[in-house]
């Protein structure tokens, strides 16, 4: 009887111990044992273009998940699923290879996105088979001008491994798509929002029973992008069928209007997952339709670096207005042989700046440069933004090269030579640029030297986007402020003059406008690309530039655009008139109510 | 007036006695078991039917206790022999034929007739064979009486041992260990038995089936293994400690309704006693058993003969172990060994044996002399 009392007191004390002074310990064990804290993803802010169309929507959508620490065997279950779904072969790969990726543990992996409704009819037959397997209703991204818009917003897709490493794993709770590329990358956080959670009670197979407590999630906020979706789509149209850019920007505000790059492609099909076959197809096309021209395309600025270069002579005292220069249809460096050929062979003649500027004369500025030398060139190129990225808000934006003695030395270790100096000031040899860059040039070559820099967005939430913002470069003010006007003169020439390189322009044109046109020798073949022979004498011919800004007096868009192997630059001209009037017509009748027609009324008075 | 109440006492306690029957006993059990169908309501996610099913066993289990309790001693002390020789038999039958359950061999089935596990009976008949032979020796036993309990007890344990049921095969020894202890074996024998079976402890291990070791690292260690094999210990001891002082009230154990709790009806019913209960429901409990066996150790004092008292005290004693094992097991106190909450876990065979063992007890207690 003794020894059965001290038994039970072991057992009474074995339970005092446990229910009273471990009582703590084991109530909070019980506690997180039945409750489960669920994130509740946020609804993606939608972006509008200027006029709010709808550019980024959420289509909802039904979704294949799968908890891995859940399912019984998972190659067994994906063999099934694939079976239910019939899948083709192409698709089975990215599936199974999705099955794999590193995920949090018990948190859902997406399998496959968009099922269609015969998909969810024959995965809810065969649920029971299917342990860990869900179907879950859920928000998907779609673009309704999903081509054309391509380059501005890039597209969500879904979360990677590496995405995982640089995102707040709290907030990305239940997020199965974030921003990859464009307006969705760089504005990933305003518009992706905050999540939201829900306490709930778990039986011990982790089925959620009842909602203990809910803080809901916070939407992502709507963006209002300065572009034109109107704009854009004629400027996609224009270049359909060649490789190029175009980059319109307000110099007022520093809205970028419209932002091309042919070929486009259809950013959808990476939202739900782009099959292996069709990305490498997109990949290996020669036309590198994935490639955004616009921002990272580097080309040489070729001409419609001339009303820089006179600035630069003018303000460096290295010309006068008045300066002439003879052209014989060469320059020759002094002590040098070499000839530097004016791309009309006969040359000019005598030519003045404005003169020079009208016809793209090359003696004239070879003539500049080599008085200027490339350090004062290098120096004021990079105040109209040439070598720098300047953009507020434009993802990738490259910032081109805007080569100097420095740049040489570190670059091929190297000296500088002076007939490079040459070449950089008709902006070719190594003077490379992105047609935002040259975009950005023109729009503070049209503001007389006031920077606002370019950007996409106009409204974050119900917040306008306004100068100024930080960073911006300092406004370039020059010895004498008239300097602008002769150099918007020559600009002018080049439409309404005789002689004038875009003089074809200049009919039916009812505004002023200041034009320079260029061509790029294309004297390189990136490596990696396999051209038949037709195809390399196409891709070799040069390509054809254009930069403008109208109207002259009170400029409202300012304008680059850029023809991959486009020949002449009588292709690129045209394009920006239409551009041009698209955007300048219906606003020039407005403003001067000759003829104001009722739908451009209508079209308010928002814009900036 | 005291002379008529004495002998209305006398009255009810002759009719008591008359039917074999002890009322105290009886009025314990029964609060046992009516308070193990409370928890087992609970436990079962307020099955109705294990509730029903339950009853019936205790029914049919309180029957087999009064019909035991009719049979005398000396009836059972001549039946002894044969029955253990049965059993034996049927033991390497089942090691034969058996049917499989659960990766052990422990049924024997007619079929379309019955299906028990022969090593259950073994539990009253172990006990019963070695106070038979004591009886019959002079006591305290000597070497020679030593070596034949011993060879009485190896072998079925050894049988039972081999299906494998560890939990059983424990409990068959330890009640003849009891009936040889209360034959008044002295301290210095016990001592000198307790270090040799602790010398033997290493042979054991090396007998073990991967899963009986697997349950002996998880007790020494639950956290190795939440997921797998300690599960069920975490779980039960946490759903014991957060039960506290007073409980989470009857049907509110968020552990046991919520199935974090694993067999939560069967051995580990005490763990949702303990959580819906708390330390009070505790006490109560093991109050209840305390006067089970009080009462019964009482009784198993007042036998008519040496077999009445050594079987008596020894099945007293054997029903304790089951108590502190699966109270133990159950809190972490000692590995989980398949050891049910007697009386209260949902499961028939051990309900009848106990209570056929019970029977036997109030036998021996009520076919007493009548002196006093």
């Amino acid at each position: 009887m003794v020894v059965v009392l001290i038994m039970l007191s072991t057992l009474v004390g074995r339970l005092v111990y446990l229910q009273v002074i471990k009582h703590d310990v084991f109530i909070t064990r019980s506690d997180s044992n039945r409750m489960r804290v669920e994130p509740l993803p946020p609804n993606r802010g939608l972006i509008f273009d200027r006029n709010h169309k709808v550019l980024a929507e959420n289509r909802p959508t039904y979704n294949l998940t799968i908890v891995r620490e859940r399912a019984d065997d998972l190659d067994q279950t994906l063999d099934l699923l694939v079976d239910i779904l019939g899948l083709s072969d192409d698709k089975i790969d990215t599936f199974k290879k999705r099955s794999r990726q590193r995920q949090r543990p018990y948190q859902p992996a997406l399998l496959m996105s968009d099922l269609s409704e015969a998909q969810i009819a024959s995965l809810a037959v065969n649920r029971y088979r299917l342990p860990g397997v869900s179907v879950e209703a859920q928000l998907l991204r779609y673009y309704p001008e999903s081509v054309a818009m391509s380059h501005v917003l890039g597209y969500v897709g879904r979360i990677s491994e590496s995405d995982l490493e640089r995102l707040d794993s709290s907030n990305y709770a239940g997020t199965h798509f974030v921003g990859k590329l464009g307006v969705e990358r760089f504005y990933e956080d305003e518009l992706h929002g905050k999540v939201g959670y829900r306490t709930v009670e778990t039986n011990a197979r982790g089925r959620a029973l009842r909602e203990l407590d809910r803080t809901p999630p916070e939407s992502g906020k709507n963006l209002t992008l300065t572009i034109d979706s109107d704009l854009q789509a004629l400027g996609y149209k224009l270049l359909t069928g060649k490789r190029g850019a175009i980059v319109a920007i307000n110099p007022q505000t520093g809205g970028i209007l419209a932002m091309v790059s042919t070929p486009g492609y259809d950013t959808n099909q990476f939202v739900t997952g782009i099959g292996s076959k069709s990305y490498r197809a997109l990949q290996d096309d020669l036309d590198l339709p994935l490639y955004n021209r616009a921002v990272r395309g580097q080309y040489p600025p070729a001409s419609t670096v001339k009303p820089y270069m006179s600035l630069a002579g003018l303000e460096n005292g290295v010309i006068t207005p008045q300066t002439t220069v003879y052209d014989p249809g060469y320059y020759k460096l002094p002590n040098d042989s070499r000839r530097y050929r004016n791309w009309l062979r006969w040359g000019h003649g005598r030519v003045d700046m404005r003169r020079a500027i009208r016809v793209s004369n090359d003696t004239y500025f070879y003539t500049v440069a080599h008085r200027l030398g490339i350090s004062r060139l290098s120096e004021f190129m990079h105040r109209f933004g040439y070598g720098e990225a300047h953009s507020l808000d434009v993802w990738g934006a490259q910032s081109g090269i805007m080569p100097s003695k420095e740049w040489k030395r570190g670059r091929f270790g190297k000296p500088w030579y002076p007939g490079e100096t040459l070449s950089v000031g008709i902006g070719q040899g190594y003077w490379l640029a992105t047609p935002l860059q040259m975009a950005t040039a023109a729009s503070v070559l049209a503001n007389k030297g006031k920077w606002i820099r370019p950007h996409l967005a106009k409204e974050i939430g119900d917040t306008p986007v306004t100068p100024p913002f930080p960073k911006t470069p300092p406004d370039i003010k020059l010895k004498n402020s008239n300097w602008w006007n002769l150099v918007d003169q020559g600009l002018e020439d080049v439409i309404q003059s005789g002689e004038g390189t875009a003089r074809s322009l200049q009919k039916g044109l009812q505004y002023t406008m200041a034009g320079k046109t260029g061509t790029a020798q294309v004297f390189t073949l990136g490596q990696n690309q396999k051209y038949n022979a037709s195809e390399l004498r196409e891709r070799l011919r040069d390509h054809a530039l254009f930069i403008a800004f109208a109207p002259v007096d009170n400029p409202q868009i300012a304008i680059a655009l850029i023809i991959e192997n486009g020949g002449g630059d009588h292709l690129a001209a045209p394009i920006g008139r239409k551009m041009l009037d698209e955007w300048l017509l219906p606003r020039l009748d407005k403003a001067g109510s000759e003829t104001p027609r009722l739908d451009e009324l209508a079209r308010g008075a928002s814009d900036h | 007036m005291q002379e008529h109440t004495s002998a209305r006492r006398r009255r009810v306690a002759f009719n008591w006695r008359r039917w074999r029957i002890d009322p105290w006993l009886s009025l314990l059990l029964l609060v046992l078991v009516g308070s193990g169908l409370v928890v087992l309501y609970s436990a079962g996610g307020e099955s109705r039917y294990l509730v029903e099913a339950q009853s019936m066993r205790f029914l049919a289990a309180f029957a087999v206790m009064a019909i035991v309790a009719q049979c005398p001693p000396h009836f059972l002390m001549r039946m002894v022999p044969v029955l253990y020789l049965l059993i034996i038999a049927m033991l390497v039958a089942v090691d034969v034929i058996g049917s499989h359950a659960m990766g052990a061999t422990r049924w024997l089935e007619i079929p379309g007739v019955i299906r028990f596990q022969p090593s259950e009976l073994m539990k009253i008949v172990m006990p019963m064979i070695i106070a038979a032979y004591l009886s019959k020796r002079d006591l305290p036993p000597n070497w020679t009486d030593l070596g034949v309990c011993l060879l009485l007890m190896g072998l079925p344990v050894a049988l039972i041992a081999k299906q494998p049921d560890l939990g059983t095969s424990l409990l068959v020894a330890s009640s003849a260990i009891f009936v040889v202890l209360l034959a008044g074996l002295s301290w210095r024998l016990v001592g000198f038995f307790f270090v040799l079976a602790l010398a033997a402890l290493p042979l054991l291990w090396l007998n073990m089936h991967g899963y009986q070791k697997q349950r002996v690292l998880t007790f020494l260690n639950p956290e190795s293994d939440p997921l797998g094999a300690g599960w069920n210990i975490i779980q039960s001891k946490t759903a014991i400690g957060s039960g506290g002082l007073t409980g989470k009230g009857w049907m509110d154990g968020t552990q046991s309704q919520l199935e974090f709790l694993p067999e939560r009806h069967t051995d580990f019913i005490v763990a949702v006693l303990g959580e819906e209960f708390g330390l009070m429901g505790m006490l109560l409990l093991l109050l209840c058993y305390l006067l089970i066996i009080a009462r019964g150790l009482y009784m198993a004092n007042k036998g008519a003969d040496t077999f009445g008292r050594l079987l008596a005290g020894s099945l007293i004693l054997t029903f304790f172990v089951y108590v502190f094992v699966n109270i133990g097991m159950v809190s972490g106190l000692l590995p989980v060994v398949g050891v049910p909450l007697p009386l209260v876990s949902y499961g028939g065979t051990a309900s009848v044996t106990l209570m056929a063992g019970f029977g036997i007890l109030m036998s021996i207690y009520t076919h007493r002399k009548s002196t006093s």
